[in-house]
This record gives C-alpha cells, sequence and structure tokens, in this order.
C-alpha cells in the first residue's frame, strides 16, 4: 500500500510503501524488511500511467557521489609529481596522470606540469575510474575532443543533486539557452555550470536564471516560467 | 553539595517560569540559516539557543583518521563564551567534551554512515545561550542539520529533558531546575522508531520515577517532533500553495 502522492515532500523516516506489483520504489530510501522509507528530505515523483508504476523518491539536498563516466568541472588545487590533485566538490578528491591529459608523449623528468595546468586553472574533466581503495578515489581524464581546459566563460556551482532539472528533460532546459541566447551551458555531474555566451553580458544572466531554477527546482512548470523570463531579458535588452 | 535555590523551584505546582511540570518551553526550529555549511539549524527551546552545522560527507583533515568502510562523525559541542551569565572561558570543558562524543555516539545511530566511506560528517554545535537543556536541544539541532545537509538517515532525533523537584518528574529543565533541583534525565529519541539513543541520569531517581520521566519525554518529544517537520518542509512549502 503506497503511503505517498504525486509531489508530495518527505522526510528521513518516512514511509513510502512497500513490495508490490502496483509500483516500484527507487530513490533515497532504505529498507526494513518489506517496507521501504525515506533516507533523506526528498520529493516524490510518481511515474507512469501503466503499473508498474515508478514512484521516485528525489533527494532535495545532497553530497556529489563520483560515478564512472560522469562529466564533471574540476578546480586544480595541486601539482603532484606525475599529475594534478582537482577538487571535483565531492567528499573524494579527484587526480588527473599526467597521461590522461595530454595526446603528446611526455618526458616526465624534463616536463613542467604548470606549463600544462596550473594551481587554479579549472577542467572541464570525464570520470575514468572511482576505486575506494586508492589514495585518490577518483581518477580523471581530459583526453576526448571537448575536454580540457577551460579558458573563458562563467563557471556557476549549484547542488549537484538538481543538475537533472537544470538540464531539463532530454537537454530541454539547457537547449533553450542555446537556441535563444545562443549560450553553451555546459553542465558538470557534480554540480558546476560552464556558461559561455556569444554575448559576455548575457553569461550573468543566464548565471541568474540556472541560480533561479536551483531554487525552484522542485515545483512544476519550470520549464515555462523560464522561458517567460528569457523573452522578458531579451525585450528588454533589444536581442533579436 | 547542592546548595538552596535562591527562588522556590516549585510553589502550587508551578514552576518557577510558570509552567506546570509536564509543559514544555516554546520551541522555535529554523532550517538552512548557514549558507556556506552544508547543512544547518537553529533552535531554541525557551532561552536555550543552539546553532548547528553540519560540514560533509567530505575529505577530512587530517587524511589518516578515515575508515576504509564508513564515514566518520566528528561533533565539537561549544558553549560561546557569551552564552552564560558569566563569561564561559572558551577553551573546552571536560563537560562540552563529554557531551561531544555522547551526541556523536546518538547520531552515529541513525546516519548512513556506509554509504559514504572514507570521509567524515563534521557537526558543530554551538551554544548561543544557555538556559538549561544544552545538550537535548544541541541534538534536535544537529538531527535537523544533518537532514538539511542530504545527509541518509533513518530517522529524525528529538532531544528532550525532563528533571525532578523533590517527588515531582518535571519535562525540559530551564538553568535553576538544573543547577538547584534534584535530578535530571537528559534523553534523545529517534521518533519513529522510539529508540532510545542517548540517555544519561544526574540524581537519585526511583524506578518509577524514571518510568514516569521517560513517558513524559515521549509525549513532548510528539510536539518537538512535529516541530522539526515543519521546519525542514518549509523551505519547499511553496509547493502545496499551487
Amino acid at each position: 500500500m503506497l503511503n505517498v502522492t504525486d509531489r508530495m515532500i518527505v522526510l528521513p523516516g518516512d514511509l513510502i510503501g512497500g513490495k508490490s506489483n502496483d509500483y516500484v520504489i527507487v530513490g533515497s530510501v532504505y529498507w526494513e524488511g518489506d517496507k521501504a522509507y525515506a533516507a533523506t528530505v526528498a520529493m516524490i515523483n510518481i511515474k507512469g500511467d501503466v503499473k508498474p508504476m515508478e514512484v521516485q523518491v528525489i533527494p532535495l539536498n545532497g553530497a556529489y557521489k563520483p560515478r564512472q563516466g560522469d562529466i564533471v568541472i574540476g578546480y586544480v588545487i595541486d601539482i603532484l609529481v606525475n599529475g594534478w590533485e582537482v577538487d571535483i566538490k565531492s567528499p573524494y578528491s579527484a587526480y588527473l596522470p599526467i597521461n590522461e591529459a595530454t595526446l603528446k608523449p611526455i618526458d616526465v623528468v624534463t616536463a613542467d606540469l604548470r606549463n600544462i595546468l596550473n594551481v587554479s586553472d579549472i577542467v572541464l574533466a570525464k570520470i575514468s575510474d572511482f576505486n575506494l581503495a586508492k589514495d585518490y578515489p577518483v581518477t580523471l581524464t581530459i583526453k576526448e575532443s571537448r575536454l580540457g581546459r577551460i579558458e573563458d566563460g562563467t563557471v556557476i556551482e549549484i547542488d549537484p543533486v538538481k543538475v537533472p532539472r537544470v538540464i531539463g528533460k532530454k537537454g530541454s532546459m539547457v537547449n533553450m539557452f542555446k537556441d535563444e541566447l545562443n549560450c553553451d551551458v555546459t553542465v558538470g555531474q557534480n554540480g558546476r555550470i560552464w556558461v559561455r555566451c556569444r554575448d559576455k553580458r548575457d553569461e550573468l544572466f543566464v548565471s541568474q536564471t540556472i541560480k533561479f531554477i536551483e531554487r525552484e527546482s522542485h515545483q512544476s512548470g519550470l520549464m515555462d516560467k523560464v522561458k517567460a523570463i528569457i523573452q522578458s531579458y531579451k525585450s528588454t535588452s533589444g536581442l533579436p | 553539595m547542592v546548595k538552596q535555590s535562591p527562588i522556590p523551584l516549585l510553589t502550587d505546582g508551578k514552576r518557577v517560569d510558570g509552567r506546570l511540570p509536564e509543559e514544555h518551553r516554546p520551541v522555535t526550529m529554523q532550517v538552512g540559516v548557514l549558507p556556506n555549511a552544508n547543512g544547518s539549524a537553529l533552535v531554541a527551546y525557551g532561552n536555550t539557543v543552539v546553532l548547528a552545522a553540519v560540514y560533509g560527507p567530505r575529505e577530512p583533515i587530517p587524511r589518516y583518521i578515515t575508515v576504509p568502510d564508513k564515514a566518520v562523525v566528528r561533533v565539537r559541542y561549544h558553549m560561546a563564551p557569551f552564552s552564560t551569565d558569566d563569561r564561559k572561558n572558551p577553551a573546552p570543558t571536560r563537560r562540552e567534551i563529554e557531551i561531544s562524543k555522547v551526541v556523536k555516539q546518538a547520531l552515529e545511530a541513525v546516519v548512513f554512515l556506509e554509504q559514504y566511506p572514507k570521509s567524515t560528517i563534521d557537526v558543530f554545535l554551538e551554544v548561543l545561550q544557555a538556559d538549561g537543556s544544552t545538550r537535548v536541544t544541541s541534538i534536535t539541532a544537529a538531527s535537523l542539520a544533518l537532514a538539511d545537509a542530504g545527509i541518509p538517515m533513518r530517522d529524525l532525533v528529538v532531544g528532550v529533558s525532563v528533571g525532578k523537584i523533590n517527588d515531582t518528574v518535571i519535562v525540559d529543565l530551564n538553568k535553576l531546575e538544573d543547577n538547584y533541583g534534584d535530578g535530571d534525565l537528559p534523553i534523545a529519541i529517534a521518533y519513529r522508531n522510539n529508540w532510545v539513543l542517548l540517555m544519561q541520569l544526574d540524581g537519585v531517581w526511583k524506578p518509577s520515577e524514571v518510568k514516569r520521566g521517560l513517558e513524559l519525554a515521549f509525549k513532548a518529544a510528539e510536539n518537538i517532533y512535529r516541530n522539526m517537520r515543519e521546519a525542514l518542509k518549509g523551505r519547499y512549502m511553496a509547493v502545496v500553495q499551487q
């Protein structure tokens, strides 16, 4: 028997439901026997009209848990012998080895790592491995085509849990910025977002709009509200 | 040696602040008060005010305190120098170290530590104004701050204190009642499961008095738990207005 309704807020310890043929419970829950309880402050999203429905328990807050294959935006914080230490806003520190940073062969003895990446540089990277046994649990790579050092634009930070909302269904939210304002918005799974606009003044507006999406992420009708905000910005600043 | 209270603690069944024995002080709570912290809460039981801040899960400094299979919880309970009538020396006292330890043990029972191995969860509890029952107020604040930080937990934890004046069992001690009363029994409860996560006792109690104290504590916890739920949901309450 399902104990929750769509768009309801649940708190740690709240009963969600049990094992049933009608629905399957996923997300931020823990099981005690055959009953599921919420593990964090979360919102319920019930998907599907056909049984079994999916009852998603979506946390409203939380740290970034690294996953292999995720695209993240990191800040270089230290230069070590064979690579760089990178902060990816996670409980776990990340390491970018030299051989994952460049396609050219590098002579470790003579090369000065600072020529490739220096402390406080920002990189768009991919997580190639996540292994808790290592000193640096997360291993990064920037060898793919669109990865590498970020040299222009603006980087803002949001709660990693809100990332799916900023991306939108099949990238719809992010594409809106591209279509309406000619702005590239690259969303790191760790909650850092890189905004690069044709016109630099738009970057501030896009940053503020993304912060708005983060605050209102639990509301419905967000796409329409954002569309309206963009339209009103475009009309007041005289953009086509 | 217990000194005499400057004013009688119980007169005609009413306590020094006019409360009845089972009456708890008014409780106020706010969540998310420190934007820099991952989670935070400000809780007041009457005039006792505690600010809780949670940082984590995060990489600890020093690194060697990590444990390979679960997160480490660090708690710092501290009374601000201005929290008491006479300035409290900021250096940690044995009492503060003890309270930090028992609060840590209470929280470890509900937090899912295995989900963040090799990391630390730092909980800072700062008593801004002390008028009795600071440790239970701190536990309530810590629980709210952990929930605000999105750290997975089994349950919300409610802190309540009960005590004794002669033979009368009372709920929610203020400073006078704590200092001059005949017993102090702070309790922390994981509300849904009714687990007791912290229980300490000071004074001489009969078993029947302890039983009565626990009954009153669980009853008072209902209202505090309701307040906690409102405080946590309140950040997202605009959804209801649709």
